[in-house]
């Protein structure tokens, strides 16, 4: 079943055109990474699957499943607790259940962060926080921009196994990184450069 | 709208406001509760002009606003949705304390609850009008000014509207007329500006 059609999407900028070309289908138990330079477009590609760039944005892009977006902002109130920031998240049609939280939290973990706000979090731990709503969505398609940025080593192994029972389990992810592959055989890449213009 | 200073903010310049004008004007009485209904709705519309520019900045910051644009709900709800809060926390409380004001400013006592009403149905307008300023300008570095260019002239009738019933009630005529246009204006926006919010903060995340 494919959770995301994109046919000959085309991206421009203001009167600069980005990428042209880019087709993908992304089927379930599919990982997707789109790799290429700074600059190249990998965001802007990411955000259109979304559904979140319109403008400037040609090409057939069908997403009729629900999907659950993590950009660079974290999408974290600073002032609020990790509990009050899960608690109810936009992009989620449930409201979930606070020790669905908890062992969410304590999965990255953050246990015993849970009553401190956000604001006092470090960077990786912030991240984190946003993370944790991997394990919250019932979104079957994750598209994540940078996922790994601001993770240390263990973190890291954290992701890369929710990524691998996520799809696993049904769902896809499509992301955005630097590393080199992370998953072998079991993902495709999309080199941007090749779209290029 | 998050912390209690933000909400505080707009009640405070109020007041800071009111307490001024007598001490420019003088203290005459008859002459300051002529001038009462003008002041205090000139007044209300800057301090909902003044909050409502920063109501989507937040949440464009931190990707609150990219998560709500891919949400499984229509925007449009959710902003209202926003705004309501936002309108509860300034323009509600602005319109509930205002006979205070109106008192300090030697506003007749007739005038009072027609000014409570007129704030109450006012500040809906305003507070929508000036949501959908902050949405058309939340991507612009600096975008105050072009808001405050672009809302002003939107909130002229709703201050023309507004000033006019409380003049009309306190020379003893029937403000229901004004009052009825400004329920009209509240209702018109509820129904069309959360549209046009939506609409306008989509082309904002679209760059």
């Amino acid at each position: 079943m494919s959770l995301l059609a994109a046919h000959d999407v085309e991206i421009e900028r203001g009167d600069r055109r980005l990428l042209t070309g880019v087709s993908l289908t992304v089927e379930v138990g599919d990982i997707w990474q789109l790799v290429g330079a700074n600059g190249v477009g990998k965001t802007s590609l990411l955000r259109a699957l979304a559904g979140l760039a319109r403008l400037g944005v040609t090409g057939d892009i069908e997403h009729d499943q629900q999907r659950l977006y993590l950009g660079h902002a974290p999408s974290l109130k600073k002032t609020l607790s990790p509990l009050d920031n899960l608690r109810c998240h936009p992009a989620c049609d449930i409201v979930v259940a606070d020790d669905v939280i908890f062992s969410a939290l304590a999965s990255v973990s953050l246990a015993g962060y849970e009553d401190r706000p956000v604001g006092s979090l470090s960077a990786g731990q912030q991240r984190r926080v946003a993370l944790a709503r991997l394990l919250l969505s019932p979104a079957p398609l994750w598209l994540l921009d940078e996922p790994f940025t601001a993770l240390d080593a263990s973190g890291c192994d954290w992701l890369d196994a929710q990524i691998r029972s996520h799809v696993s389990g049904g769902g896809a992810v499509v992301y955005t990184s630097h590393q080199p592959s992370r998953f072998g055989s079991l993902q495709q890449d999309i080199d941007l450069t090749c779209h290029v213009c | 709208m998050s912390s209690p200073a933000d909400m505080a903010n707009p009640l405070l310049f109020f007041f800071m406001v009111v307490t001024l004008f007598p001490l420019g004007l003088g203290p005459d009485p008859e002459r300051l509760s002529t001038m009462a209904p003008g002041v205090l709705w000139v007044v209300a519309l800057l301090s909902s002009l003044m909050v409502s520019s920063k109501l989507f900045a937040s949440d464009y910051e931190d990707g609150s606003l990219e998560q709500l644009a891919i949400a499984p709900y229509p925007l449009s709800v959710l902003v209202l949705g926003e705004v309501t809060a936002h309108w509860l926390a300034t323009g509600f409380l602005l319109a509930v304390v205002s006979p205070l004001f109106g008192v300090m400013l030697g506003l007749p006592q007739h005038g009072l609850g027609v000014l409570c009403y007129s704030l109450l149905l006012g500040t809906v307008c305003l507070t929508l009008i000036g949501a959908m300023g902050s949405a058309l300008t939340v991507s612009i570095r600096r975008g105050g000014l072009l808001m405050s260019l672009l809302i002003i002239p939107l909130n002229v009738p709703v201050l023309i509207f507004g000033t006019t019933a409380v003049s009309e009630a306190i020379i003893g005529g029937n403000p229901s007329t004004w009052l009825a246009l400004l329920g009209g204006l509240a209702m018109g926006s509820l129904a069309l500006v959360p549209l046009a919010i939506s609409a306008a903060l989509r082309v904002s995340l679209d760059n």
